[in-house]
Parts: C-alpha cells; structure tokens; sequence
C-alpha cells in the first residue's frame, strides 16, 4: 500500500476556494449587515455606536398611525400581493410549460432543443428584456396601435407601461424559467408506469393529474417557488424600470436610503427583508428535502 | 399507449408556443428596431433602415463611455467564467467524498442563491467600507478604497454564479457512474491521472455548460454589481442608468449589441458541447455492448 493522505484534508482543499469566496464575500458581508443595522449615522458617514435608530427610522409611524398603515407595512403589504400574483401566474405558465415538455415531447432530441429555447433568454440580459417591452407596451406601442386601430381603445392606454401591471408581465417574463427547470426536473423522474397505472384504475386525465402528477411534483414546485418568491420580494431593479421608478418595494425602501448614504437604516430595512424571506422559505421547505432532489 | 397525438397535445403544444413568443417576440422588436432611420423614434413603424443608431454608439454618443463600460464587463466576465469553473469543478470533487463542514458549505451555496441580491451587495459594500476606513485609521492616511471591479465587483458576482456551478456539479456528479474511477484506480492510476484521464473527459461538456453560466450571468449581471463595482460602471449598469434618460434608438441598438455578445457565447458553448459529446460517442469503446 503507498502511503496516502487522509481523504478529508484533499477534500478541504477542493472545497477551499469556495468556502473562502464564500466566506468573504457573503457570510462576512451579511455580518457586517446585522452588525450595520445597529450603528449609527448622520448626513454623510456612519458611526459606530450602538442604537436601534436604523430601526426606529424604519417603522416610523407604525404605531401612531394604526389603524392606517405605515409606509414600511403599506409596502411590505404591496410586495407580498405582488408576489404573490407573480407567483401564481409563473407557477401555472411553468407547470404547464414543464408538462408539456416531459409528458408530450416524445423524443429525447426534441425535449433538449425546446428546453434550450426556454433556456437562452436566461442567458441574456434582464434589463435588455425589460427594455423590449417599451415598443410594445409604450404610449405609441404596437398594442395601443392595435388597439386604437382596431377601435377598442379611443386613446392610448397609459396604465400598459410603467405601472402595477407592466411590472407584473416583466417580472413574470424573465422568472418563469425558474419555475420550469425545477418542476420539468421532477417530472422527468416520475416513473410512468404510475400514470398508466392510474389510467388503468379508471383515472381521468384530470384525475391522474390532480392525484398523481402534482404531488409527485411538489419538491419541484417548493425549489421553484422559493427561487420566484425571494427573487421578486428582493427586487428592486424590475420594480424601477418597468415601474417607471413610481412603484415601492421592499428592495426599493433599501435602494432608497443606499441613494441618500443611509447605510445603517439601509442595513435595517435588508435585515428586516432577510428575516421576512427566511420566515417564507422556513415556511416552504417544511414541506420538502431540498438537497434530495438535485 | 397511445397512437396518435391526442387534443391534449395540440392545446399544449399552441400554449408552448405561445410562451416562446411571449420569451422572444419583445427582444425580436427591439432588434428590428435597433435599424430604425435616422428620423425614427422608439416605437413602430419604422422610418426607413439604417445603422446609424449603431455608428452613435460606437462614436460614443458623448453622453456615456460605452465602449470602456463594454471592455470593463468582458474582462470581469470572462474572469468571473474561469474562476467558477475552477473553483466549482473543484468543490464538485470535494463532495464525492464525506467531509466536515460539506453541508454547511452546501447551505452556503444555497443561502447565497436565495438571499435577495441587493442585501449581498450592501454587505460587501458595507464590508468594503469598514475596511477601507479601518485602513485609513491605522495603516495609510493617503488610502482611497479597496472597492473596484476586481474586488468587490469580482467577489459579488461570483456569490451569485458560483452556486449555479456547485448545482450543475452535483447534477453531473448523481448521473456518474463511479466504477470508471474504480478501474482507473485498479488499473494503476494516481489521483491526479485518474481525474485528468478518466473524470474530467467524461464532465467536460457539462463543465462548458458551467462555463457558459459563469459568463453570461456576469456579463449581464445587475443587482449585485448596483452597490459594489466603485467608481465605474459594468454595461448593465450603464444601459440601466440610460432606460431613465435615453429617448432615442440607440439603446436599442445597444441592447442588440450586448444580446449579440450574449448569442455568440451561448452559440460557442452549445457548440463546444455538441462537439465534445459527438467525440465521446465516436471514440468510446463498445466494449461490452455486445453483452446486453
């Protein structure tokens, strides 16, 4: 036998790199957050002293305007209905898309390509995507030129760009992608004799989907809603450019203070938002095993 | 089963379709709009055909330095490309082995995904910052910052591609079978020959695929570089600050210059994958094959 050395430390070595990136460049950066969010500031630096100020700034008005909501809860409140339907809508284009693809697209081949075609715009940029709505979508768009030409419409409609639902269309456009990997990856692993038992029994089609496919779906549809609900609830760039920067968010209420040198109470409002995601996250995967799945 | 397609097929089939062009049609618009004439505006129709939106970008438009900005995320990408490759084919080994702290590096990897971008880039700004006025205080009264594109622009991106590499690793590593490094073991071969000849042909196509992810999320990356690239700015960013201010085509003909890079690669990568699997299949042995 030669001599070797212990398996572990070869490990630790691999594994390296990536613990240090991550070390410095996300644990040391959210402890430096929690820490933050309890110093203090004034107009152009922060000071190193202890007090809740960053927070006390954040939910000014929270009590004393009651039963009127303030503008940290009118807001999160905004973020979670938007969330919401975004979440609704990218969760029922993606199970169907993911369907469609693993129990309709027969040859192995063409399953690869339409995947690729779902896949690319992943790889291109998000803000060119939101951009591509504007001739769309804009005062002199092609759809209020239909619209207006079609003689539905008697002027242009102002609310189809920079508003509640030119946001929700973008957001739904480029995370879609993120529902569909997740739940395709579980749909290819159901075993197909399941199905046909299921049809066997006397299943409709509704019936073998309802009792067979989605539950057997379910760790897809969890990851996928995790990515979609932690990805709009921080958002803040989508909410800008297609809200015409009018809309709030609960990334926007950082993005604020950052823009006014408010780091402490920026710091606050990003430990109030990783609390909140994390108690939605705690909330989902009680109901799946994340790393089973990969 | 069944024979033919069923009515199931073709409604799914037209609401397939329907979503590649809701995913394609806008981007399609803006690049037919990006040739707008000279006299067009941001909307249809057009007025006539022309790269004269093209000519004002490469001539700068004076407003902003496209072209720098341009260089700036190439070279950040194509770093941020090698690193995780490297660093993810790394701890992608690490894994097939158990070892302390594996399912708190794993967490990690994870927890960087889901952590809304913008708290991972205030932290490293914060960091940045901390540091930086620590610096001034102790060491050098004459330092500025540490923050810039390769520092905290660098580390920023790679929180948010290096997950995406430690996935595709371990998507590969769950379909691989592990008696090919067994023989190479039996038949003489070190550790080091082992992974070079006998693991590293087998994932190389996945590895471009991780490689492929590693560019194009950086190259158009936004969130994370909004509070620490410093001084300068990445395209993203850039084309971000013009959507408030620009009223002409030519950040259309921008966006069709940065989609274009983003095409090439993507096109080169599922190439170089085709490539690599189509010479696994041709130089694989059918040892075996007989037997089944």
């Amino acid at each position: 036998m030669q001599n070797r050395r212990p398996p572990n430390l070869i490990a630790w070595l691999q594994a390296g790199p990536m613990m240090l990136i991550f070390a410095l460049f996300f644990l040391l950066p959210l402890m430096f957050v929690f820490i933050v969010s309890f110093w203090n500031y004034n107009d152009y630096e922060m000071i190193p002293a202890f007090t809740l100020r960053g927070y006390t700034d954040s939910f000014q008005g929270c009590i004393a305007k009651l039963p009127n909501l303030c503008t940290l809860f009118a807001t999160y409140w905004k973020t979670v209905q938007l969330c919401f339907l975004v979440w609704l809508l990218t969760l029922l284009i993606g199970f169907t898309i993911a369907y469609f693809l693993a129990f309709h697209v027969r040859s192995r081949t063409w399953q690869i390509a339409l995947s690729l075609l779902c896949t690319i715009p992943f790889w291109t940029s998000n803000v060119i995507r939101m951009i591509a709505w504007i001739p769309l979508l804009g005062r002199n768009g092609l759809v209020n030129q239909g619209l207006l030409g079609l003689g539905l419409a008697q002027q242009p409609q102002e609310w189809l760009l920079y508003s509640q639902f030119s946001v929700v269309l973008a957001l739904v456009h480029l995370f879609t992608f993120f529902m569909i990997v997740p739940i395709f990856n579980s749909m290819v692993r159901i075993d197909r004799s399941l199905i046909e038992a299921a049809y066997d029994a006397g299943a409709s089609g509704w019936q073998t989907l309802w009792n067979v496919v989605i539950p057997l779906c379910k760790p897809g549809i969890v990851i996928g809603s995790i990515f979609v609900v932690t990805i709009v609830m921080g958002d803040f760039i989508t909410v800008g450019v297609m809200g015409g920067q009018q809309i709030a968010s609960a990334g926007k209420l950082i993005e604020t203070r950052l823009n006014a040198l408010q780091f402490p109470p920026a710091a606050a409002n990003a430990v109030l938002l990783l609390g909140f995601t994390a108690l939605i996250i705690a909330v989902l995967s009680r109901l799946v095993d994340v790393r089973k799945e990969l | 089963m069944h024979e033919g397609r069923s009515r199931s097929f073709y409604a799914l089939a037209a609401f397939f379709g329907a979503y590649v062009l809701f995913l394609y049609g806008p981007m399609i618009a803006i690049f037919i709009l990006s040739f707008q004439g000279p006299s067009g505006g941001l909307t249809f129709p057009m007025n006539g055909v022309s790269l004269h939106w093209f000519e004002r970008v490469f001539a700068g438009n004076g407003t902003v330095d496209i072209g720098s900005a341009f260089l700036r995320s190439l070279r950040l990408g194509l770093t941020v490309m090698l690193l995780t490759v490297v660093v993810s084919v790394a701890a992608g080994m690490s894994f097939r082995k158990r070892f302390a702290g594996s399912s708190i590096l794993f967490y990690t990897a994870i927890a960087s995904l889901i952590v809304p971008s913008i708290v991972t880039s205030l932290g490293i700004s914060l960091e940045f910052h901390i540091i930086d006025s620590a610096v001034q205080k102790y060491l050098s009264k004459s330092w500025q910052t540490g923050m810039g594109l390769f520092t905290s622009g660098l580390g920023a991106h790679l929180t948010w591609t290096l997950p995406f590499g430690l996935l595709i690793m371990f998507a590969i590593f769950n379909r691989f079978d592990g008696r090919l490094e067994e023989a190479a073991r039996d038949l003489g071969a070190s550790p080091w020959q082992t992974f070079r000849y006998v693991v590293l042909p087998i994932i190389l196509p996945s590895v471009v695929g991780i490689g492929l992810f590693g560019f194009t999320l950086s190259w158009d990356e936004l969130a994370r570089s909004s509070q620490t690239i410093g001084a300068v700015n990445t395209l993203p960013l850039e084309l971000q600050g013009l959507t408030t201010t620009v009223t002409k085509p030519d950040i259309y003909a921008l966006g069709t210059l940065t989609t274009a890079v983003s095409f090439l690669v993507i096109a080169a990568c599922l190439a170089a994958i085709l490539l690599l699997q189509w010479r696994q299949g041709r130089r694989g042995s059918d040892a075996g094959k007989g037997l089944v």
